[in-house]
């Protein structure tokens, strides 16, 4: 980067420089751009004018330099193609000549004026000569602005030690950032403890956990706490204080990027099909009582979506009919000799591993009937009655072992946890990301990541991709010492400061929580946090925030300028 | 010759102005009347920037932001709608919310840009000249259009129209969530009251005047004037300024 100059002083009369391009013929082919830029001398506080064969050209970039050196400009307007693609370029040619990068107005008169009125070219002609006019008015106001740097603690916390949290952890310690992995319980692992099998390759769940453990330890990046929760949450992206309490003890930490892999948790069917823990018990205590080679069943029933894709929890579970196959499976592995039954809603196998996995289970044997949702299966003692749609007659299925396939559920702690880290979670309980396609492990909070079942339920292999995913994406930050951001932002300035009345409404818009109260029960804006998007300024209710390079002032002097007035 | 609209369009930085540069790649052609500030984010849209907009001669205004659900900033847009939903209602009061248009246009839909823009263009163009506009502006209702800018910018107003979704959505402070309907009821209440209060407060913008003067100026009843002059004075933008005989006059602060 170029040495700096002093900046020019913010106090000083506007000395605008017009800068207006042909872009070869793509604008100078339509509309007379010398005269356009001659027009645009007469315009309050302009000072120079040029056009430009191709202004965004070693050529015309030279141009703007000698034209703020010989002319003394201090706010620079280009008139050319569009503000999202060559914005940058002008702004880094007038840092370059010592001026704030920030005093520089785009007045887009290719892709929105001579590229769609070709026809037209004399009314193009009047609309870049406005389009200018509105331009300088808002050059005329602009301020200097600084972007923000912020040191980043490259280090990570993550909250949940199940198989997402420890594959995040492993990651980002891994990439050489020193990482503090918490878990609720005396060890880690999370649901991996009770399983017995991983689908689709059968894989003994133990085994997987042991080999996880074993590099866990061996890490010396990477520092396990187990018996801890996450007791406060303070600070913002780069620079989080948490204190953890360990059996007590209270530890604190500084941290970087914060990763939530907390999963999720077991529903108990209380009141479904008569379950008892007994002779009527879940998919994953049927995992226990194959884990310890407990079982004793010849007739076993299986029942899908007990307590799931109902009215109070709509949503599908996603693991559930993958565990309700390799578990039948286990057990004819066990006693090929077996009935097996799998009450059905819908079955969902997606992909080649998982419809592959699903054949299996057809050919070895297990039967599958669907069920009606408003005929449910009823319980008589040692029978099943359940209404088989296809025969349209109820059947009698006799079972030793009736083994109900229920809903992972959120935890029912996510609601104290999602209020520390500032982030929100959807209508089950489960944590919501930022954005279900475009950011998936993030959340709108900078520096808060998600992976795993917390966000909703998925399987083994899904949680490991996630883990990666997540620890990619806390990487994207630990990976700089320090985190430059925007300066355009909202800011409550100290003259402004007597305008809030507390409302609190800029709080309550703000998507990003960006805006706190402090001690003094004044507003603060975290400039960090701040993504500019001016919504707190356009609500505020006592018009004291201010939103940077698109304040009230500027856009009003554009409406004037549109109005002719200048 | 025709009559050719001044239009202002306020585009969000990620998806219309996108959109509408997408349109310029793809070289589609549309009526020139648009001219466009540039906002990073739709719901920055301060109500005040339409209003100003028609007061300084603007035929059409049209705002435009990323579709809802892809907000390049998660729920500006939805934010960005209520303050437009208010702003047509209050331009309802003077027979130009036809005038205004909120429209999403992605980043990818430069054709449905050039569309839009073209339909509105259009739209206005049928409509004629806005009365505000022009060389001769209706003085009338360009006070009145004053008037509204007023209201719409008092913290009342604000404050309904910033913290509707949170009320109507999630909750309030005492944990209760308001029917929209009901919500509705006091918004278009709080609507009228503020006009008609900023229309009496302009009223003695130049001059001190009476409640009766006031009152027939407007066609508003005294008693009406009188009530909303009270709560001006409670604001502290008004407040008495002689007795001419029995008469109180009234001056602005």
């Amino acid at each position: 980067m170029a040495k700096k100059k002093p900046e020019k002083n913010e106090e000083e009369e506007p000395r605008i420089g017009v800068f207006v391009c042909h872009c070869g013929s793509n604008i100078g082919g339509y509309i007379d751009c010398k005269t356009v830029a001659e027009i645009a001398k007469d315009l309050p506080h302009v000072v120079y004018t040029q056009d430009n064969l191709y202004t965004c050209s070693e050529t015309g970039l030279a141009n703007i330099k000698q034209g703020i050196r010989e002319h003394n400009l201090n706010r620079v307007v280009v008139a050319s193609c569009t503000p999202r693609t060559h914005e940058p370029l002008f702004r880094s040619c007038i840092e370059e000549e010592g001026l704030n990068p920030y005093h520089f107005q785009f007045v887009n008169i290719r892709d929105q004026n001579t590229w769609v009125h070709q026809k037209e070219p004399e009314k193009a002609f009047v609309k870049a000569n406005e389009l200018i006019m509105m331009g300088v008015a808002k050059a005329e106001r602009l301020q200097a602005l600084e972007k923000i740097v912020v040191d980043v603690t490259s280090t990570a916390l993550v909250i949940g030690g199940g198989v997402a949290g420890i594959t995040a952890a492993l990651n980002l310690s891994n990439q050489g950032f020193e990482t503090h992995l918490i878990e609720k319980e005396d060890k880690l692992g999370g649901r991996l403890n009770e399983l017995y099998k991983i689908f689709p390759k059968d894989i003994e769940a133990s085994e997987l956990l042991e080999s996880l453990k074993k590099k866990v330890e061996s890490n010396s990046n990477l520092k396990v706490y187990t018996s801890a929760e996450v007791k406060t949450i303070e600070g913002f992206v780069g620079n989080f204080e948490i204190e953890i309490d360990q059996a007590g003890q209270i530890i604190p930490l500084k941290i970087g990027c914060i990763v939530v892999a907390v999963g999720s948790s077991l529903f108990t069917p209380e009141g479904y099909y008569g379950y008892d823990g007994e002779k009527r018990i879940t998919q994953s205590q049927l995992e226990v009582k194959l884990k310890n080679d407990k079982l004793d069943a010849n007739d076993v029933v299986m029942i899908q979506c007990v307590g799931a894709r109902i009215e109070e929890r709509k949503y599908c579970s996603n693991v559930c009919c993958m565990s309700a196959l390799k578990n039948a499976l286990a057990i004819k592995e066990k006693n090929p000799d077996a009935h097996i039954t799998i009450l059905f809603r819908d079955l969902f196998t997606p992909g080649t591993h998982y419809e592959a996995y699903y054949r299996r289970a057809r050919e070895a044997g297990i039967v599958f009937i669907t069920y009606n949702p408003d005929k449910l299966p009823k319980v008589e003692g040692d029978t099943l009655k359940v209404y088989n749609e296809y025969i349209g007659e109820e059947m009698s299925l006799p079972y030793d072992l009736l083994v109900l396939s229920t809903p992972l559920v959120a935890n029912p702690e996510n609601k104290a946890l999602a209020q520390m880290l500032k982030v929100p979670l959807e209508e089950n309980g489960f944590f919501l990301e930022a954005h279900v396609k475009l950011r998936p492990m993030d959340f709108a909070t900078d520096g808060v990541y998600i992976c795993g079942s917390a966000k909703w339920p998925v399987d083994i292999t899904e949680s490991i991709s996630q883990g990666y995913a997540a620890a990619s994406r806390a990487s994207t930050i630990l990976s700089h010492p320090q985190l430059e951001v925007e300066g355009a932002t909202s800011s409550l300035p100290e003259y402004n400061k007597s305008l809030c009345t507390g409302c609190e409404v800029c709080i309550s818009v703000c998507p990003y929580k960006a805006i706190s109260k402090n001690e003094d029960d004044e507003i603060v804006i975290t400039q960090v946090l701040c993504k500019g998007c001016g919504l707190c300024g356009a609500t505020c209710t006592n018009h004291a925030i201010v939103i940077r390079h698109f304040t009230d002032d500027q856009i009003m002097a554009q409406i004037d300028a549109f109005g002719g007035i200048m | 010759m025709s009559f050719e609209p001044k239009i202002l369009g306020f585009l969000c930085n990620w998806c219309s102005y996108a959109g509408a540069d997408l349109a310029g790649v793809s070289r589609m052609q549309y009526p020139p009347n648009i001219r466009v500030i540039r906002v990073m984010c739709s719901g920055r849209v301060d109500p005040a920037f339409i209003f100003k907009g028609f007061e300084v001669g603007a035929d059409g205004v049209i705002v435009m932001g990323c579709h809802p659900g892809d907000c390049h900033y998660l729920e500006g847009n939805y934010e960005a709608e209520k303050k437009y939903d208010m702003t047509e209602k209050f331009l309802k009061l003077i027979g130009m919310d036809d005038r205004i248009r909120l429209e999403w246009v992605s980043a990818s839909e430069g054709a449905r840009y050039a569309q839009v823009v073209t339909e509105f263009t259009e739209k206005i163009k049928s409509l004629g000249p806005a009365p505000t506009a022009g060389d001769n502006p209706d003085q009338e209702i360009l006070s009145k259009l004053r008037a509204i800018k007023m209201a719409a910018a008092g913290d009342r107003m604000r404050a309904l129209v910033g913290r509707e979704r949170h009320i109507t959505e999630i909750e309030n402070v005492y944990g209760e969530k308001t029917d929209l309907d009901r919500f509705m009821e006091v918004m278009d209440d709080a609507i009228v009251q503020e006009y008609e209060r900023a229309r009496v407060f302009l009223a003695i913008e130049e001059k001190s005047k009476s409640v009766k003067e006031i009152g027939k100026e407007l066609d508003m009843d005294p008693s009406v004037v009188l009530e909303h002059m009270l709560i001006l004075k409670s604001r502290l933008l008004v407040d008495f300024q002689e007795i001419v005989g029995n008469t109180p006059l009234f001056m602005r602060l």
